[in-house]
């Protein structure tokens, strides 16, 4: 990434109370991905022949990566709005992308059920190039990449490589970077188009790429300011708060899109009437409708008088409403017949808890290595 | 007979094809095997044939209707070939004193070999005066017949349990054949009227083996009498399923639904009606939208009102049964622990972290240092 702020290595001993508990959770799920390596996905999990995909794609991969597109949502403001004032959050959101993204990967792999068969996507004649899942999977591989990339500048300032000749490379890499997630996480939409008749109507729409899309922006926009607040708060630092009041802003904008687009959606396909008549699955609209428009309507209301507090409660909320929306779509609003029952064992979300601490891991141990948060200017 | 005097069937000769056809439906009803359908043709066809005398008390002769109008026409003929019908008023010459005299010369004449069919409930109040035939009372004629008789067949729900006229408050007394008679052997081959296949059937029995055949505690042919309505209905699925018509003429009605919720007495009624069926074109009361009046129960026909329900004998539907389907896939319960851990976790944390951060504006940090 192009270099315009200043960034500074956090102090402090990498090993604490907290960075343990993370250890606990991970070293935890290893056991179990021992596991379900050995015995395979019925060892472990819930998963059914009905349920082929659960809480591994609809969390860890799905959610996930859109819990990783900070960055992305970031460098459509700083480089194709021209918003450079908030470079200063574009590194540990890269990093935060990173880290996402490689798990999503990671979980991917976990989830194959034949997994000995993964080198097949090293052979192009393997390939199937009319699939959206194979896009998907090219385009994550590939942005995983290009957002380690993009970081090599932090590690370069670390260990003093040339850093001229590495700028050229992430100049490439960031204009990559901001067409890969256009398409993968669109994309993720697109794959339950062709669960016609087993998505609930009230979620299954050709506009699924585009909801999936506008949300992810603003769940990148939540996650970036939560995250702003949190090391903020851990490491002692300053509230980012002009940039974050700001990026609120344009987070009430894509909120309130997003649900009038749904409701138009809606309305135009002629499905109005199933928000009152679904029962369970109308419920689950209100909810993930509701998580949508309590933030907006509450940062807007208090525009003016945002505090640190504020932003982090109703980010967090944003990206429970994306995290929801997600679920209803693969798992909620998903019925693949009446006879088909899942919940994700014990052993499945362990392994889900644990990929997430040792994302929380990686995190701490980085930006105590590295400069990747914006530095202090006294 | 229609109004000409011509009774169908009865002057034309049957064919061998109808005649058989008839024997091995007579065979079906007694459940008895193929090969017995040769037994019951060499009975039939035995020279001698058994005289019957036909007693006729408080009844409407609907019992005798359903025997002599059946849409086969060779029913009624073979009825009348295979038994030598002594005395049956409905469809005797003599008439008066004469008819009279013949029942007395035909009863000492057979005395003890002939077969009395009974038709209609006898009265005993009053010392049974309400029902008398020559200036002789039923109870009276039924006594001095049945003293003579082989064995007795009660024909109709009247003259096995005492029918609609011995529904409460039963003015004349009226009763069963078999509250009158205790001495002899007998069948009731109740109904309103009676399946004309298990009248058959059961004096093809009689004849053929020489026995009476196995009866119920309501001494009925187990082989009509043995099997529950309920468990035969062809609309038991929509029982089980709980669709019930409501009211007549509603969709449900409309749709061939249930008829417990109209009355139906099916649960507690024993008769082969649901798969003997009648008229040869298969059509029964629950086939055509009414409901079973268990006309073959006694105590329950005619006694209990049409629109009252039962209790099933075993247990009342539920509204809604459970999905024939099975569950596949899982869902434990140390998931949704573990799922709900982790999401209070998250949740708590966020809120631990809210609570930290200020919510005060003016306590931002941020300010000059950042727009340089």
């Amino acid at each position: 990434m192009i270099q315009e702020s200043k960034y500074e290595v956090v102090r402090g001993k990498v090993i604490t109370r907290t960075f343990l508990m993370f250890t606990f959770f991970f070293l935890l799920s290893l056991i179990l991905l021992a596991v379900r390596f050995t015995k395979g996905l019925g060892a472990v999990t819930n998963l059914s022949d009905g349920y082929p995909w659960g809480i591994w794609i609809a969390y860890d991969v799905v959610v996930g990566s859109a819990l990783g597109c900070g960055g992305y949502a970031l460098a459509i403001l700083i480089y194709i709005l021209n918003k450079r004032e908030f470079s200063p959050l574009m590194r540990s959101a890269l990093l935060t992308s990173a880290l996402g993204y490689t798990m999503a990967g990671f979980a991917v792999i976990i989830d194959l059920g034949r997994y000995w068969n993964v080198y097949g996507f090293a052979l192009p004649n393997r390939w199937n190039l009319s699939s959206v899942l194979f896009e998907v999977a090219v385009c994550i591989m590939t942005y995983t990449l290009i957002l380690w990339i993009e970081l090599t500048p932090v590690i370069a300032e670390k260990t003093g490589w040339n850093r001229k000749k590495l700028e050229k490379i992430v100049m490439v890499a960031a204009v990559i970077g901001l067409i890969l997630p256009t398409m993968h996480q669109s994309s993720l939409g697109s794959i339950q188009i062709i669960s016609l008749k087993k998505l609930n109507p009230l979620w299954h729409s050709g506009f699924l790429p585009l909801f999936f899309l506008s949300s992810v922006i603003l769940m990148g926009y939540a996650v970036a300011s939560a995250e702003s607040l949190l090391s903020s708060l851990y490491f002692k630092r300053p509230f980012e708060m002009n940039l974050l009041k700001k990026l609120s802003i344009y987070m009430v904008y894509i909120g309130f899109g997003w649900i009038i687009l749904r409701f138009i959606e809606l309305i135009f396909w002629g499905k109005i009437s199933l928000v009152f008549t679904q029962g369970f699955y109308s419920f689950m609209f209100w909810l993930e409708v509701a998580l949508f428009f309590i933030p907006s309507y509450m940062l807007w209301k208090y525009r003016s008088q945002l505090s640190p507090r504020k932003i982090f409660v109703f980010s967090i909320i944003y990206l429970f409403a994306g995290a929801i929306y997600r679920f209803n779509v693969y798992l909620i609003g998903w019925n693949p017949g009446s006879n088909w029952v899942y919940f994700p064992s014990m052993s499945e979300t362990l392994i889900t808890i644990g990929i997430v601490s040792f994302e929380f891991m990686i995190y701490l141990i980085f930006v105590k290595t590295f400069p990747v948060l914006p530095a202090k200017e006294v | 007979m229609n109004r000409f005097g011509y009774v169908p069937g009865l002057s034309e000769e049957i064919t061998r094809r109808d005649f058989i056809k008839l024997l091995t439906i007579a065979a079906a009803t007694m459940g008895l095997p193929v090969g017995f359908v040769k037994k019951l043709e060499a009975a039939v066809k035995s020279p001698t044939r058994p005289p019957v005398i036909w007693l006729h008390f408080q009844e409407c002769t609907g019992c005798t209707e359903s025997l002599l109008r059946t849409s086969n026409p060779a029913f009624a003929k073979l009825i009348l070939d295979i038994i030598s019908l002594d005395y049956h008023e409905t469809i005797m010459a003599a008439a008066g004193s004469q008819a009279e005299e013949v029942l007395q010369h035909m009863i000492n004449k057979h005395a003890g070999k002939f077969i009395c069919v009974v038709e209609g409930s006898i009265p005993t109040k009053d010392g049974g005066i309400y029902c008398q035939i020559g200036g002789k009372k039923a109870v009276d004629i039924m006594k001095e017949v049945a003293q003579k008789a082989s064995a007795i067949v009660a024909i109709g729900n009247c003259a096995s349990f005492g029918g609609v006229q011995s529904v409460e408050p039963n003015p004349t007394g009226a009763v069963g054949v078999m509250e009158v008679i205790k001495d002899k052997p007998l069948i009731n081959v109740p109904g309103c009227p009676p399946n004309p296949y298990n009248i058959l059937s059961t004096l093809l029995y009689v004849l053929t083996f020489k026995k009476i055949p196995e009866l119920d505690e309501y001494r009925r042919p187990k082989f009509a009498y043995g099997r529950r309505i309920h468990d035969h209905c062809p609309r038991r699925a929509h029982f089980d399923a709980g669709r019930f018509v409501e009211h007549y003429g509603d969709k449900g009605h409309r749709l061939g639904w249930c008829l417990y919720k109209m009355g139906c007495k099916g649960p507690v009624t024993y008769a082969n009606c649901p798969t003997t069926q009648f008229n040869d074109v298969g059509v029964w009361p629950i086939g055509i939208g009414h409901p079973c009046i268990g006309c073959t129960q006694p105590k329950v026909g005619f006694h209990l009102p049409v629109k009252l329900k039962v209790k099933p004998q075993e247990v009342v539907p539920p509204e809604q049964f459970p999905p024939i389907t099975v569950k596949e896939g899982k869902a434990t319960i140390a998931g949704v622990a573990a799922v709900s851990a982790a999401l209070g976790a998250a949740a708590g944390a966020a809120g631990v972290i809210a609570s930290r951060l200020p919510d005060k504006e003016e306590r931002n940090h941020e300010g000059k240092t950042k727009e340089s």
